[in-house]
This record gives structure tokens, sequence and C-alpha cells, in this order.
């Protein structure tokens, strides 16, 4: 710790701390637009400014400043930095108006107004006339990708985009061309931004010059609700704000939570807006005569009554698809096992994990924050990239810090960090148990759904375990067994125990032909059920699982009621409703309660709080929202499973802008999914 | 100066030389393991050489794959020094200095010889023998104004002796490099008192017993 004197006031901070962060340290605010925390420092936009007594004569940038290369007074006093004097305010106007000699002052028409750097802090620090009487500097606009409109004129070089492509993102997309006054920032030839973080550098940009296009021109901040809630595109769960006007969904923007996404969202949980809007299904429908009709909610509860008495338990089933929230899983379980049937999961894309094996068996144990202990990782059976953009972030962040030693078994692909490439199948797993213990402290592996949702997935998970206890991944203080999911449902079901019973069917069994009557589905869209089964579809969108329903009976999204969801690590977060569903479509919870009267088996609640109540007192670690429950290590399967195949691991995400019913249902997700598979060239090079 | 983009005309490809490939295996060879972007500088400009005094988009994406680089990268390199030519070049590609001391000494007269001869700015001449850019300081202001022709200077520049120098490289005559002006490196000029001959012999560095006034 080093003493420093900030305004007047004498404080401890550590000596490698900069300037900047001891006046934040002090309470002090520095202004600020190239400096970003979780950037490297540029010092280039010279905002920070402060008059710093023991140095040079002139004011210092304070982000690129140490505490720990000032020198102290001549007799060892302290040094002392000042961050309101007359000269600190003097060259921070002056500054101010360099940058607003190219600056095109076009708030008025600006998406960025209300919620910009630099209109911010011109009202502090900018001067109410211009002395630059020359023309203003214009800039072309490059195309960077269907998700980030530019706007070139506005931008003031601070690079934190080219920081953030080149650093967090790992895609080294963008850069700065030409010099002086003359620099741009664009990608290489106008190419499409290749990062599944790109949506991200329109939220680090402090000015309007990247701003997200499809939200182009819609709304201004200050006219818009904001409900913190949680992503549900993939398993991390990243902290979001769902911003709302009237009953409509404009944007979704990242919030901080270090322990999850830090501060950045992929574009998938970010843009999938306009999915909410489209395909939506809004009133119930009940087949008749093979053709899908409108019909009201007593109406379809009537088709399902008549249809469910005419069934045994037995030959009833319930499946959950990858969107839905903890509480619908609950409240349906307990309806199915009310009508007598063991036929539950939601495990749709046929993965071997089971609660049975304990919850370490299922869960990123090490904790996503934890990745950056790790000095060695294991990716086995997956592609951290595309499965959870966010999470691979994490990954490379560490990498980016050295000593990490990093091995990948499964699918070759760009991570956007080098590894070492063992193997693509089984037999390279097989292969690396015999390397015996690792010289490593903290070793971590990070196994995939591709590795366990195939028919030998269990005989992979507990050669995997076995390994794990023997390499020292799995010890005293350290879990570094590490399961990686892609649907934000599934850790929920599986710690409510949305699985077979005895004797129960699986995902897989109770699809195939004529082994049910009669099959609830809860948004489970990515399985087929084959001809035979009445269908009650109980979902958002018009999806594959609608298209094949009997009954449909209209639900809730995951913007549109309150729902808890527990990410890959085990981390228990509610997701908040922020708009009301489309119109007679209800809160999945709800559907579930009135559905159980019709049919005779009332479920024991009224409202979300007591079935929440109930849930907590079946599963009691729902208690600890926002927290991770560590699992038991011990309980960890070793030695179970069967024969491994040889049959190589394959990817679990095809395309990864089109993994669910909200993301296919938006054009925006298509145009991404299009300009990433090469399939268009984008209109603005057309012309 | 002003945004410099690549050219339209861009050729399919580009490949160094065998034997820029081994000179620039040797540069890439004095940095360290895993250092070896720091040989981009000499790569593009071998390249350049290589290529007419002019960089082809597939020069600069060879480059970024020779050295393990992204494409932007080395583009943003590229762009930055103006001695990178992203555009094709004349065979005789002037590069006019235009700062201060020039100036004061007349480049503006040379210029305008330029303007006359050559054309604009960047522009390659029909006949494709020479193009013009005014840069800024190019050291030699002690000579003034001068011009930098390809890798050589030509200092102490008058319209007449400038247009004279244009003649004869369009002509293919041999022509004297440095200054135009009988001078000796940037010894003191015609009109002072003392000179390198007067001490150095008539070449100016033969050394004083040379001269034979001193004997």
């Amino acid at each position: 710790m080093t003493k420093i004197v900030i305004d007047g006031t004498e404080l401890d901070v550590p000596a490698d701390y900069t300037l900047l962060q001891a006046c934040e340290a002090a309470g002090k605010e520095i202004p600020r637009f190239c400096y970003h925390e979780r950037l490297s420092i540029a010092g280039n936009c010279r905002m920070c400014l402060v008059e710093v007594k023991g140095g040079p004569p002139k004011p210092t940038a304070s982000c690129a400043m140490s505490v720990k290369d000032l020198r102290p007074g001549p007799n060892g006093e302290p040094p002392v930095v000042l961050t309101n004097s007359p000269m600190v305010k003097k060259a921070r106007e002056g500054v101010m108006e360099f940058l607003l000699i190219n600056h095109p002052l076009d708030c008025p028409i600006c998406d960025q107004g209300g919620e910009c750097d630099l209109q911010d802090q011109a009202m502090a620090y900018g001067v109410d006339s211009s002395r630059f009487h020359e023309n203003k500097r214009a800039v072309a606009d490059p195309y960077i990708g269907p998700l980030v409109k530019t706007c070139m004129t506005r931008c003031i070089k601070c690079t934190r985009c080219v920081r953030f492509t080149a650093e967090v993102a790992g895609t080294m997309d963008m850069g700065a061309m030409n010099r002086g006054e003359d620099v741009e920032i664009t990608t290489y030839l106008e190419s499409a931004m290749t990062s599944e973080l790109s949506g991200n550098v329109a939220d680090i940009c402090p000015v309007g010059a990247l701003l997200p296009k499809p939200q182009n021109f819609q709304a201004r901040p200050w006219e818009m609700n904001k409900t913190q809630s949680i992503d549900v595109m993939d398993a991390v769960g990243s902290a979001i704000r769902i911003d709302t006007r009237g009953r409509e969904v404009m944007r979704i923007l990242p919030r901080v939570n270090d322990l999850v996404n830090e501060e950045w969202i992929s574009d998938k949980a970010r843009q999938i807006v306009d999915g909410l809007k489209r395909q939506r299904l809004d009133r119930a429908y009940v087949r008749v005569n093979g053709k899908l009709q409108a019909a009201s909610w007593s109406q379809a509860f009537a088709a399902i009554a008549a249809k469910a008495q005419a069934t045994q338990g037995a030959r009833i089933g319930a499946l959950a698809g990858d969107l839905a929230s903890v509480e619908e899983m609950f409240a349906l379980k307990m309806l199915v096992e009310s009508l007598g049937s063991q036929n539950i999961d939601c495990r749709q894309d046929g993965v071997k994990l089971d609660p049975k094996f304990g919850r370490a068996s299922y869960l990123f144990n090490t904790t996503i924050a934890g990745i950056e202990q790790a000095d060695a990782i294991m990716i086995i059976g997956s592609n951290p990239r595309k499965e959870a953009p966010v999470l691979n972030a994490r990954i490379r962040k560490r990498w980016r810090q050295g000593g990490l030693l990093l091995g990948l078994i499964g699918e070759k692909a760009d991570l956007t960090y080098d590894y070492n490439y063992l193997g693509a199948d089984p037999a390279a797993l097989e292969q690396f148990a015999s390397h015996g213990a690792i010289q490593k402290e903290r070793p971590m592996f990070i196994i995939g759904q591709a590795a366990l949702a195939r028919p030998d997935g269990l005989a992979i998970l507990s050669l995997a375990a076995k390994i794990a206890k023997n390499i020292g991944v799995v010890k005293d203080g350290w879990n570094g067994f590490n399961v990686l999911h892609t649907a934000a449902a599934r850790v929920g079901g599986l710690d409510i125990g949305f699985t077979p019973g005895e004797g129960g069917l699986d995902a897989v069994a109770m699809t195939n032909p004529g082994a049910l009557d009669m099959l609830f589905n809860l948004g489970a869209d990515e399985i087929d059920v084959a001809p035979g089964a009445f269908v009650v579809y109980i979902g958002s969108h018009g999806d594959r699982g609608a298209h094949r329903a009997d009954v449909i009976l209209p639900a809730a999204a995951y913007t549109e009621q309150t729902g808890i969801y527990v990410n890959t690590e085990g981390r228990v977060q509610y997701a908040q409703r922020a708009c009301f569903p489309p119109g007679e479509a209800r809160e999945g919870w709800a559907i579930l309660r009135a559905l159980s009267e019709a049919l005779g088996h009332k479920l024991p609640f009224d409202s979300a709080d007591m079935l929440r109540a109930k849930l907590e007192a079946a599963h009691p670690h729902f208690v600890n929202y926002d927290h991770a429950t560590p699992a038991d290590a011990d309980a960890l399967v070793a030695g179970k499973g069967g024969a491994l195949e040889a049959r190589p691991f394959g990817r679990v995400i095809d395309d990864y802008y089109l993994t669910n019913p909200i993301a296919r249902a938006s054009a925006v997700m298509a145009e991404c999914s299009a300009v990433a598979s090469g399939a268009h060239a984008h209109k603005e090079a057309a012309e | 100066m002003s945004v410099r983009r690549l050219a339209e005309n861009q050729p399919a490809s580009f490949e160094f030389t065998a034997q820029n490939k081994a000179w620039l295996e040797k540069q890439i060879a004095k940095y360290p393991d895993g250092r070896q972007a720091s040989a981009v500088i000499p790569a593009l400009w071998q390249a350049q050489k290589q290529n007419d005094y002019w960089l082809p988009k597939a020069a600069i994406e060879k480059v970024a794959a020779m050295l393990d680089m992204p494409v932007i990268r080395v583009m943003e390199v590229a762009t930055f020094y103006t001695m990178f030519n992203l555009e094709p070049v004349g065979k005789y590609f002037i590069q006019m200095c235009g700062t201060t001391p020039c100036m004061l000494r007349g480049s503006d007269e040379i210029k305008a010889v330029l303007e006359r001869r050559v054309g604009e700015q960047r522009h390659v001449t029909a006949d494709g023998l020479f193009s013009w850019l005014e840069v800024e300081c190019l050291g030699a202001c002690c000579n003034a104004p001068m011009v930098q022709i390809n890798d050589d200077y030509y200092e102490d520049l008058t319209p007449q002796n400038f247009e004279r120098l244009l003649d004869d490289l369009a002509a293919g005559r041999p022509v004297k490099k440095g200054s135009q002006a009988g001078r000796v490196t940037s010894e003191p000029g015609p009109r002072s008192l003392t000179s390198l001959q007067s001490f150095y012999g008539a070449d100016g560095i033969s050394g004083p017993l040379s001269d034979p006034a001193r004997k």
C-alpha cells in the first residue's frame, strides 16, 4: 500500500493502482472516454487529466500513470494529486474543445443521445461556443456487421472497440486505419465482425459512433422502463436489463455481474428482441380434422381433459424444453405425476446427465469466475465459443494472462485462443487418462454436451470423472470438474428431478412411435415427436413443437413472466417480468394450475409465490438466489457406464444464431446467420 | 495528407520472390520467438519494392499470413505510414518535401513544375514514368529544396535544374544524385567564403594536401 493525497485527503492505495483508480477510491469522479476497466489502457483521449505535484509540471493522464511512479515530496511527504484545481478544469476543457472540433453535434438525431458519455461530460467541461471556423471532418460509414450501425463522423478515436475485439472477443475484427486526423475505425475491407460478442462494441462506445443497428431510431433511453433480468439464450445466465416501452421489449442490454458475465452479453442474448414479437402464439388452438383451429381456453382444456380421461397414466408423458423456467417444470412434474406417470424428461437432446449421480456430475463446479484461478483447462466435446460466448471470453481472459495449459478433445474450431489438440474421439480421452497426475495446481475439465448427448454419454461422463479424480482435477479444496450446458432450463430441470422416475421413459423413448398416447410438451422444440401421441404444446412461439401439437396453450416468453433459471454453475437466478404476454397467452405456472383443475387433479398452489414456497421446501438450495451452491464432489460418478464408441465428438450447435424458437423467429438472427455462413453479401457493399 | 485506401485495380495474387523470401526470413529471425510480427515494416517494405513501389491488397494479406498476424493489424501499419504506397506509382516516384525549410527555399516553384509536368498528386503520367507526392520533412534541410525520387535524394533544386533532371530521367540519361548545384554533400553554398573544396581538395574529400593552392 502506498500513501497518496488526493484533493487534500490522504489515503492508502495499492501501489499498482493507477491515479484514476486511486481517485475513484477517494470518491472523486474522473471523466474518461478511452479508459475502460476491462480493457487495456490506451491513454489517448486525455480527458482524465489531473494535476500532480511531484510529477512533471503539466496535467497528467490519470488512467496511464501509476501511483508507484509518483515521487514523494522533498521531506518524504506523500505525492499530491488534485482533481478539481483550476489547472485541471482548464486542461479538461481544452481536451473537450479538441474532441468537439470534429464531432458533428448532431445529438438531436443521434440514438446515443441521453446515454452518451460525450454529451454528459460536455455538460461539465464543454464550452458554449466553438472557436473552430474551419470545415469539420466527415468520415464514410463502414459496414461492420448486421448488429452494429456505424456513424463514424461522431467517432472520437478512443479505440475501445478495437481493444474490445482484440482483447475480449479475440477476433481482431476492428482496427484504426490511416493516421492523424484521418484515422478511421473499421473492419478489414468492411467485412462483418465475426465475434459472437460483437454487439458489445456499441455498449462500450462512449459516443454515438457505434450503435445497435436493429434499434436504429426506435426509442430514446428515457422513454423506456428498465427491468433487471437474466438471459436464457444459453446456460450462462448472463445478467441483462430489459428495456421496454409500453408492452414492447425495445432492447436488451447487459448488466454487470462479475461472477457470471462481467459486463458482456452474447449477440443472441442481445438481439433476439424482434423474435419476441414474431411467430407468437397468442391464443389457444385445437386440432380439428387434422387442422389447428383457434379455440378458447375452456375449449382447449376440455379437449385435453377428454383425452386425459381416456388415457392410462403410464401412457402419458411430459417433456420440457430449453427455455422453461423451474416453476413451470416443477408444476408440470407435479401434474403429470398426479396423473400417474413417470415419463418425465427435460433432456430433449438425449444427454446422459442425471441427478441420481449427484449435483456435482452436471454442474460447472469451478464456477465461471473460478476459470480465472485455473492453470490448466481440458475442453472435452465442447465449443465454448458457440455454446457460451461469454464464458469463452472468460477462458480467453485467463489465457491472455499467460501460464495456462489448454487442451481440446473434440471438433477442432477457432476458439479465439491457442490450445493443444488431442483428438476428436473418446479414444483420445482414454489415451489422455494414461498421462497420470499433471503438474498443475488447479486443472479443470470443461465437458460439453457433444460428449454427453450420445449413447455412450454416461460412459464418457464416468471416464472423465475417473480421470478427474486420478489426475487431480478434483481434490480437496478444488473441484475442476465442469459440465458446460447449452440450455438455460437444463440445470434447473435436473435440480428438481425433471427426469424419468421408476420405470419411466426418457425423451428419446417418449418420442418414439407408439410409446405414448399423450404428451405434454413444455416448449421442447428441438425434438421430433413421432405421429400417434396426442401432444399438448405449452409454449410461446409457433415453432416445431407447435406444428406437431394437437392442442396449443399459448404461454409467456422469458421476458413476460418471473421465473427461476439455474445456470450451468448451479446459480439460482430470477428472470423478471418486463412486460405482459401477448393476446391470450398466460404465464406457464398459471396455465398448468388452470389445466390441473380441468383435469381434476388440482395442483396445491394458487399463486406463483405459493408454488415457489413448495419448490423451496422440496429443494432447499433454491432459497439461495444469485448463489451457486457448491456440490459435493465426493458423490461424482466414476466407473459406471459402458463401452465407448469410436465415433468422434460432433458439435451441439450447428448455427449459433438459430438455437431456440425465439432466435428462429428473429429476422435479425436470421440475417446474422446468413452473414456468418457467407450465404449473402451485405447490401451496403453491393451498391 | 488525406485518407488513403487500397487501389481499385488489384492484382489477383502476390508472391515474394525466392530471394526476398529468404531475406525476410532472415529479418524474422532477428526477433525472439513469438515476436515475428516485429518484422512487419521490413516485410511490407520489401513487398513494396518488389511490386513496383506499391502495396497491393494481396501483398498485405501475404505479409499477414507470413507473420501470423491478423490482416487488419498489417493494414493498420500499411495505411499509417505514408512511405507505403497503396496505389500504383510512376517508374520515377517523386516525393517532394514541402516542409518549412524547403518551402522558404522555394519548394513552391518545384511544386509548380511537378503540377505542370506530372499533374496532380498521386496521379501517374500516361507514359507511366512519373507520379509525385508532397511529403513532410525528409531531413535534408541544408540542401533545400529537395525531392526524393525512388531511393535517392536530389537536392539544391531550382525550377531549371529540376526540369532538366526530369528530362534526363524521362530520356533515360544518367543523372547525378545529391546536390544539383555542384555542392558536395551539405557544405556551405557557393556564395559563402568557405567550402569543403578550399580545404579538402577539388572533390572535397581528399584532404588538405590535395589542394594545390596550399602547397
